[in-house]
């Protein structure tokens, strides 16, 4: 009578009928196809790294961030040798990017960033996948491959390791179309940023004199404070954009979108009692926050698309296309109605009143919530 | 008045100043942390722990080279002990992780019809976890063919014939075990079946007294004993005696999760929903017991309730997005109860009960049933209640009240 083996396996009876607890294995590769360049990004379990590479170099059960950044080559070795990007009859190489962590559900992950050249721009590609296949029979490769708007996905496996991916014909540089439009439509859409700007730019054709608002009598002053002020609010926000969102500097959600608000409540109170005349100040200084704003909304973006230097560039362009587009329609209208009542008392008074007000109960809602 | 003007306008201005320089100076010294979830490995990463992994790896990866070395003349034996090893880790940790590894060690013979003893054993037990039922049952009948003697795949066998709703056979394959195993695992294996079979009462009673006269069995198997025994009072509609084996079971300090779940799912029957938070904070890993503790959450409106009902939802779409779909008690439990949408929790409820039929699948046929009012889908359930006369009271009320309670 057996008795010893009876007892471990039969404890793995009941589980059976239970859902799995963790998360079997997976890995996450993320193709971004622009021109004849492909840039990769996979996302591959430290755990399985470590079952298959061994990464734990002092044995202790625990892996630090000395020995995942000591085993990186290999990682990148391991990794881009069990994977090969086709277009139709020859390879398109690998070559590794960067190394970078992140975490799932099931623990942390090492990301290798990677670029793939073809030899053209491709009309299709194959993603032929190796990884971890031979230690993991039910290893799964989520595949995303993403070519302009398109995006398509795929789950590899053991016995169906092989996927081709027609690529829907775009021109190089297209990505970078993609990202000034999502500038423009993210400036459009953001009430917020444009309701500062509006609530700076409400003064710049008047002047103050003897504690009152009086209209500018010419163009040039009022376009010379235009200028300046969204100058400043341009330069600051694109300086804290592009650090943000390339990672330099971060700060979190809440603080920043309540910043913002109050950056409203800030402009429109100067309007009604007026501190700084040279908003342009103003416009910089409270202009650093709206920049983290603007990075925030881009990285939640779900986009397929991997964000570098160039295509960051352009999301910049594209908001300050945005931008010029609503100071351009505002400032005639505001410069024509300079001298009516209409104007000095309801738009700028009565305006910054109540943008005052929304931006105040904006403040309190992110704060809290 | 310009004076203080002046003054104010000074003073905050090198307030605003001073703000946020403080501001970008924490932005850029704080981790970074990239929203679209990665960053590069910082400096104080270097002794931080990102990942614990058993202190085995290398000892396992020795016995992958080992078992690969000569891709012709594959070492068995070593095979064997590797997918052993990884099948105990999966049910140390109840990872499914280990199973994949543990199938990738059996490589070589995966796809034979008739590979080794050993590796049909453990492919059997591999198949099951993946709910392929059916073959897992096919490896065990071979198996046995083999070799007879085997206690515990006449064990497995029964339970998964009873899985299957095949209780002639389950009955036939705890025959063996008189002989083979001791009394307790005998009784037992026969009182699973008898359990759902409409013979609770007496299936209770004879495994009771074998377990008194067991002092010397494992604790593991007595813990399964209590288990069962815990099972069987409430299909006999006993709570009283069944919280007095949850209890006896528990006491064994096994932690097991199919314990910790029926221990659950009792409470939440019996209206606890405390006490089962109080049992299942600490063990989120786990799909099923996370599902248990937010189904207590939502009843006790707790404020992370939405929070453990949001990541069970995602853990059943990445299951999805893999092409598993082993968790449909849990998710068509986490959509009747959790997201309230009867409709796709009857589809789910009833794709379940093609592959599996226990207790809570056929009870979850049936809750589905009566929130969408749709009486006929749950015809099949009913046609196995009054088939096997499983008479737990909490089912037959369900059956009544869809107008097919059985004599």
């Amino acid at each position: 009578m057996r008795r010893c083996p009876i007892i471990p396996l039969l404890l793995l009876l009941l589980p059976g009928s239970l859902a799995r607890a963790h998360k079997p294995s997976d890995s996450y590769l993320a193709l971004q196809l622009d021109g004849a360049r492909i840039e990769g990004r996979w996302d591959i379990s430290l755990g399985d790294l470590d079952y298959a590479l061994g990464l734990d170099a002092d044995g202790d059960g625990a892996i630090t961030g000395r020995e995942v950044r000591a085993a990186q080559p290999a990682i990148a070795d391991y990794a881009l040798s069990r994977l090969r990007i086709v277009d139709g009859r020859e390879n398109c190489p690998t070559v590794a990017r960067e190394h970078l962590i992140t975490t799932r559900s099931d623990g942390a992950y090492a990301v290798l960033r990677f670029t793939s050249t073809c030899s053209q721009a491709p009309r299709g590609i194959e993603v032929i996948y190796g990884l971890l296949f031979d230690v993991d029979a039910q290893h799964r490769g989520l595949v995303r491959v993403a070519s302009g708007q398109q995006v398509q996905t795929a789950v590899l496996r053991a016995d169906a390791a092989e996927r081709r991916f027609a690529v829907a014909a775009h021109p190089a540089g297209q990505q970078v179309l993609d990202f000034i439009g999502e500038g423009v439509r993210h400036i459009w859409g953001g009430i917020d940023h444009i309701l500062f700007l509006l609530a700076l730019l409400l003064p710049s054709v008047l002047r103050r004199e003897r504690n009152a608002w009086r209209p500018v009598s010419t163009l040039k002053p009022a376009m010379s404070d235009v200028l300046k002020v969204v100058t400043a609010f341009t330069v600051a926000h694109s300086v804290t954009l592009s650090l943000s969102t390339l990672g330099a500097a971060a700060l979190p959600p809440r603080l920043v979108e309540t910043a913002i608000a109050a950056s409203i409540v800030a402009a429109a109170v100067n309007n009604l009692y007026p501190l700084f005349e040279g908003r342009w100040g103003i416009a910089f200084a409270l202009g650093l926050l709206h920049g983290f704003g603007f990075s925030n909304a881009l990285l939640e973006m779900d986009l397929p698309r991997t964000i570098t230097a160039v295509t960051l560039l352009g999301f910049n362009l594209g908001v300050e296309i945005g931008q010029l587009a609503i100071v351009a329609v505002f400032v005639p209208i505001a410069y024509a109605m300079r001298a009516t009542w209409l104007y000095r008392r309801f738009a700028l008074v009565g305006g910054s009143v109540a943008v005052g007000a929304i931006a105040c109960v904006w403040s309190i809602d992110r704060l809290l919530s | 008045m310009a004076d203080a003007k002046l003054r104010a306008r000074t003073v905050i201005a090198r307030l605003g100043i001073v703000c946020l320089i403080a501001l970008l100076g924490f932005a850029l010294y704080a981790p970074t942390q990239r929203l679209d979830g990665m960053r590069p490995l910082a400096d104080s990463d270097d002794d931080r722990v990102l990942q614990e992994v058993s202190k085995r790896s290398a000892e396992l990866r020795k016995l992958q080279a080992v078992a690969r070395a000569r891709a012709d003349a594959p070492d068995l034996a070593t095979a064997l002990r590797l997918a052993r090893e990884n099948i105990e880790q999966a049910r140390a940790l109840s990872d499914p992780r280990y199973l994949g590894r543990a199938q990738a060690a059996l490589k070589p013979w995966w796809n034979s019809p008739s590979p080794p003893h050993g590796v049909l054993v453990l492919r059997a037990v591999i198949r099951q976890s993946n709910h392929e039922f059916a073959a897992a049952l096919a490896d065990l009948s071979l198996a046995l063919e083999i070799a007879p003697e085997d206690a515990q795949a006449w064990l497995t066998q029964s339970s998964l014939q009873v899985v299957r709703g095949d209780y002639a056979a389950a009955r036939r394959s705890c025959g063996p075990l008189h002989r083979l195993a001791t009394e307790l695992v005998a009784t037992a294996c026969l009182a699973a079946v008898d359990g759902v079979t409409g013979r609770a009462d007496a299936a209770h009673d004879a495994l009771h007294d074998v377990l008194a006269r067991s002092n010397a069995a494992h604790p593991g198997l007595k813990c399964w004993a209590l288990t069962l025994l815990a099972e069987l009072a409430r299909y006999k509609g006993d709570p009283a005696t069944a919280e007095r084996h949850f209890r006896a079971a528990l006491a064994h300090g096994q932690d097991d999760a199919y314990l910790l779940a029926a221990w659950a799912d009792f409470l939440l029957d019996r209206g606890r929903p405390r006490e089962v938070v109080a049992l299942l904070e600490k063990h989120t890993e786990a799909d099923g017991l996370l599902l248990r503790l937010a189904l207590a959450e939502a009843q006790l409106r707790t404020p992370r309730r939405n929070e453990h009902a949001a990541e069970l939802a995602e853990r059943f779409a990445a299951s999805r997005a893999r092409g598993d779909r082993i968790h449909l008690r849990e998710e068509a439990r986490y959509v009747l109860k959790l997201e309230r949408q009867p409709a796709r929790a009857l589809e789910l409820a009833l794709e379940n009960w093609r592959v599996q039929h226990e207790a809570a699948d056929a009870r979850l046929v049936l809750e589905a049933a009566l929130a969408t009012g749709d009486v006929p889908a749950a015809q099949p359930v009913l046609e196995w209640l009054h088939q096997t006369q499983f008479e737990a009271p909490y089912v037959r009320a369900l059956a009544r009240q869809l107008g097919g309670a059985p004599r």
